[in-house]
C-alpha cells in the first residue's frame, strides 16, 4: 500500500476544527465582547497572567492555538490546491501550509513555557 | 368494472396542458464538431416529469434525440441528466416544479459525451470494479454449514450504502471529481464501504490498499454536495467521513505500533 501522510493531517485539521468551533468564540465572547463591555469585571494583569500561567491554561491555550493553525494550514492548501488550481505545486504547497502551522506552534510553546 | 389505465386524468382533455420550452443539448458526431442547443415547445401536462417531455419530444416532434431511460421509478439510476444546470434524475422531477421555463436539459456534468444527452461512463464501472463491491470471504464456508447470519442491527449497519443506484448524480455534483478526473468518488467508495462495514465481509483490505490513498478518500474535501443531490439518500459524504476517521484511527495504531501494523 502506498503510504499517505493524510490521515496525520487531516485528524490534526479535525482536531483543530473542533477545539476552534467550541472554545474560540467563548474565548472571543468573554476576552473581545463581555470584558470591554464591562459585562464581567475585568481582571488585571496580574491575575490573568497568573491564570494562564496555570499547567492547565498553558496545555490548553496551547493546544488550540496549535490546532487552530494546522486547521488553517490543510484548509488553506486545499484552496490553493483545488480552488486555484495550483496542483503541480502540492508539495511546495503543503511544506508552506503545514510549515507556517509548525513555526506558529513552535512560538505558541516557546510563548507559553516562558509565560 | 375494467381498468384501462386511462382514469378520469388520463383521457385527456381534463389535465391541464401548457405549453412549455425545452432547450436540450444536442451532440451528433457525425454531423457536428461542437455541441448545439435545441428549442424544442411542446404541451406538457401537469403530471408529467421531465423524462415524459423527452419522451414525448422523441416519440412526436423529432426522433432523432437519445437519452438513456429505463424503469421512470427512480431504480434503475439511468435517466440522470443536467436539469437548469443540477444533476437530477429526470423521472423524479416534476416539469411543474420548473414553471415557467424554458427548461434546459443537459448531459450530466464532468463525464464525456458520447451523443446528445448520453454520457460516458466506462471509467466509473472501472473505478466500481476495481473496489471489489461484492462480498469477499478470508474463507468460504461449506454450503452444508448453512448461511451466514446477520441481525437486523448489523444489517442497518450498511444498508443506507446499499441504496445506491449508480446513477452518477453525485459525480456531476462533485467538484472534486471535476478537477481531478483520477479520484474514486463518491458513489464509489460509498458502495467500497457498503461491503467494508458488512459483517460477512472480509475484504477490507483489500479495498483500502485502493481507497485509502490521495486518490481516494484523501481527495474529498467534504464540499457535500454528492449528498445532498443523491436521490436515494445514500449520504456518500458520511460514507466517506467515516472511511477517513477509521482510517485515521488505523493510521495511528500503525505508528504507535509498528511491529502489529497491517497494509
Amino acid at each position: 500500500m502506498k503510504k499517505t501522510l493524510e490521515p496525520f493531517w487531516w485528524s490534526l485539521f479535525g482536531a483543530g476544527g473542533t477545539l476552534a468551533a467550541l472554545f474560540i468564540p467563548i474565548t472571543l465572547f468573554v476576552n473581545g465582547i463581555a470584558i470591554p463591555l464591562g459585562w464581567l469585571g475585568a481582571p488585571g494583569y496580574e491575575s490573568v497572567l497568573q491564570l494562564a500561567g496555570h499547567p492547565l491554561a498553558r496545555g490548553y491555550l496551547f493546544l488550540l492555538i496549535s490546532l487552530s493553525f494546522y486547521h488553517w494550514a490543510h484548509r488553506f492548501r486545499f484552496t490553493l490546491y483545488d480552488g486555484l488550481q495550483l496542483k503541480h505545486l502540492n508539495f511546495l504547497i503543503a511544506v508552506i501550509c503545514y510549515g507556517s502551522a509548525t513555526v506558529g506552534t513552535i512560538a505558541a510553546g516557546y510563548t507559553l513555557i516562558n509565560l | 368494472m375494467a381498468d384501462d389505465g386511462q382514469g378520469a386524468h388520463g383521457a385527456g382533455g381534463l389535465t391541464s396542458e401548457r405549453m412549455v420550452t425545452f432547450e436540450v443539448f444536442r451532440y451528433r458526431p457525425e454531423e457536428e464538431s461542437e455541441p448545439v442547443y435545441q428549442t424544442y415547445e411542446l404541451p406538457v401536462r401537469s403530471e408529467w416529469v421531465v423524462l415524459d417531455a423527452l419522451n414525448h419530444i422523441k416519440d412526436h416532434i423529432d426522433g432523432t434525440l437519445s437519452f438513456r431511460w429505463s424503469c421512470r421509478m427512480g431504480v434503475c439510476g439511468s435517466c440522470g441528466m443536467m436539469v437548469n444546470g443540477n444533476p437530477t434524475l429526470t423521472c423524479a422531477t416534476f416539469v411543474e416544479a420548473l414553471l415557467p421555463g424554458p427548461i434546459k436539459v443537459e448531459p450530466l456534468e464532468n463525464f464525456p459525451v458520447v451523443r446528445d444527452l448520453i454520457i460516458e461512463m466506462t471509467d466509473f464501472m472501472e473505478k466500481l470494479e476495481s473496489v471489489k463491491p461484492w462480498i469477499i470471504r478470508a474463507e468460504e464456508r461449506a454450503l452444508e454449514d448453512g448461511e451466514y447470519l446477520q441481525t437486523p442491527a448489523q444489517l442497518a449497519d450498511y444498508k443506507q450504502f446499499s441504496m445506491c443506484i449508480n446513477c452518477l448524480l453525485c459525480y456531476s455534483a462533485c467538484p472534486v471529481f471535476g478537477l481531478e478526473p483520477g479520484f474514486a468518488g463518491p458513489a464509489v467508495i460509498a458502495l467500497a464501504q457498503r461491503y467494508n462495514m458488512d459483517s460477512r465481509d472480509q475484504g477490507a483490505g483489500e479495498r483500502d490498499a485502493l481507497l485509502n490513498t490521495d486518490e481516494g478518500i484523501w481527495q474529498c474535501t467534504l464540499v457535500g454536495e454528492c449528498s445532498e443531490v443523491c436521490p436515494k439518500d445514500v449520504d456518500p459524504a458520511a460514507a466517506i467521513q467515516r472511511y477517513k476517521l477509521s482510517s485515521t484511527v488505523q493510521w495511528y495504531r500503525n505508528f504507535m505500533m509498528p511491529w502489529r501494523a497491517k497494509g
